[in-house]
């Protein structure tokens, strides 16, 4: 038994499902403490650089806890003036990247909390669909000895689509699109996790769940971003 | 029943008949390594028997690709600049 798992678990499993765990590196690389000596001289290159690389990420990440736009960028303006006070004190314990997530992540989600006190957005969006099953059950057999099975295979998609969808303005859009259209708390995830490629224990603390509740949150989101690009796929130029 | 369908059903009750509906909402848990063994040999058996499911596994692996391959905007040059502008300020 044991040597079959083992044997089940290497090889192209454990390859492939490493490349599809892009984690981040949990402390930071040399890369980051040498920009971080270059921002506390002031260097302003350095500082370009960062908001180059990282500016339009985190107002996407704001957007999962606030609702607007300006709201968004002004917390990822406020976030950046954060980072620049907290820079003496950055250690090195997590990378660079996602100590600046994590406070985009503090400052966005109180003023959420404060937005949701006067508006309807709210970040229960997610929680409250727990229970519900992530594909269709009208895509499964009702009855028989095949019930639950699929009624119909999913098309294949040709091997190179989706990943095409990235090449034109419009398929980026769709894209984008499609991840602000799912619920905050399925945002968040999804958006740290496998745009951003954090780990999963980052991400937990970060939002404060459990690695169970992640998982169940993140492939939720995971099968509607595949429903949304299988209609791209399909033709589609509007998420469903 | 040909021999292929007696083959399906054979693998099929070693897999102790994982249905796809539950298949596909075990994907990210076997993606993440989260799995008990037993399930994760379960998983195996029924994705070697199951075309659909096989398709699907292969779409959220493609959709988590895609999603850490979106490209960057550039900020706003106004934003940029004032940004820049509170660095310069900051440093002194």
């Amino acid at each position: 038994m044991r040597q079959m798992g083992a044997s089940l678990s290497s090889d192209w499993d454990m390859k492939e499902r490493m490349s599809v765990l892009r984690q981040a590196s949990p402390v930071a690389a040399p890369d980051d403490m040498e920009l971080i000596v270059k921002l506390r001289q002031g260097d302003e290159q350095a500082f370009a650089s960062l908001i180059d690389c990282y500016h339009s990420s985190l107002v996407r990440l704001a957007l999962a806890h606030v609702s607007d736009r300006s709201v968004a960028e002004e917390v990822v303006q406020e976030s950046w003036i954060g980072v620049l006070e907290g820079l003496d004190r950055f250690e090195g314990r997590s990378s660079l990247k996602t100590w600046i997530f994590r406070i985009v992540t503090n400052k966005a989600k109180t003023r959420g909390v404060r937005e949701s006190r006067h508006t309807t957005f709210s970040d229960l969006q997610g929680d409250t669909e727990l229970d519900e099953p992530s594909v269709d059950p009208a895509l499964f057999r009702t009855s028989g000895h095949w019930a639950d099975y699929w009624a119909e295979y999913p098309q294949p998609w040709d091997e190179e689509t989706p990943e095409k969808c990235l090449l034109t303005k419009e398929g980026t859009a769709y894209l984008e699109q499609a991840i602000q259209a799912l619920p905050s708390k399925l945002k968040q995830i999804i958006i740290l996790r496998d745009v951003e490629g954090l780990g999963s224990k980052e991400v937990c603390i970060m939002l404060a769940v459990s690695e169970a509740n992640q998982r169940v949150l993140l492939h939720r989101a995971r099968a509607r971003v595949r429903q949304a690009l299988e209609h791209y796929v399909q033709g589609g130029t509007r998420p469903a | 029943m040909t021999r292929e369908d007696i083959k399906i059903y054979v693998l099929d009750y070693l897999a102790g008949r994982m249905r796809c509906k539950e298949f596909v909402e075990i994907v990210t848990d076997y993606l993440e390594g989260s799995m008990p063994l037993g399930k994760t040999i379960r998983f195996h058996l029924h994705l070697g028997l199951c075309f659909g499911c096989r398709v699907y596994l292969k779409q959220i692996k493609r959709t988590i690709h895609t999603l850490g391959r979106l490209p960057q905007e550039p900020a706003p040059s106004d934003v940029r600049e004032e940004l820049i502008k509170r660095f310069r300020a900051w440093k002194t």
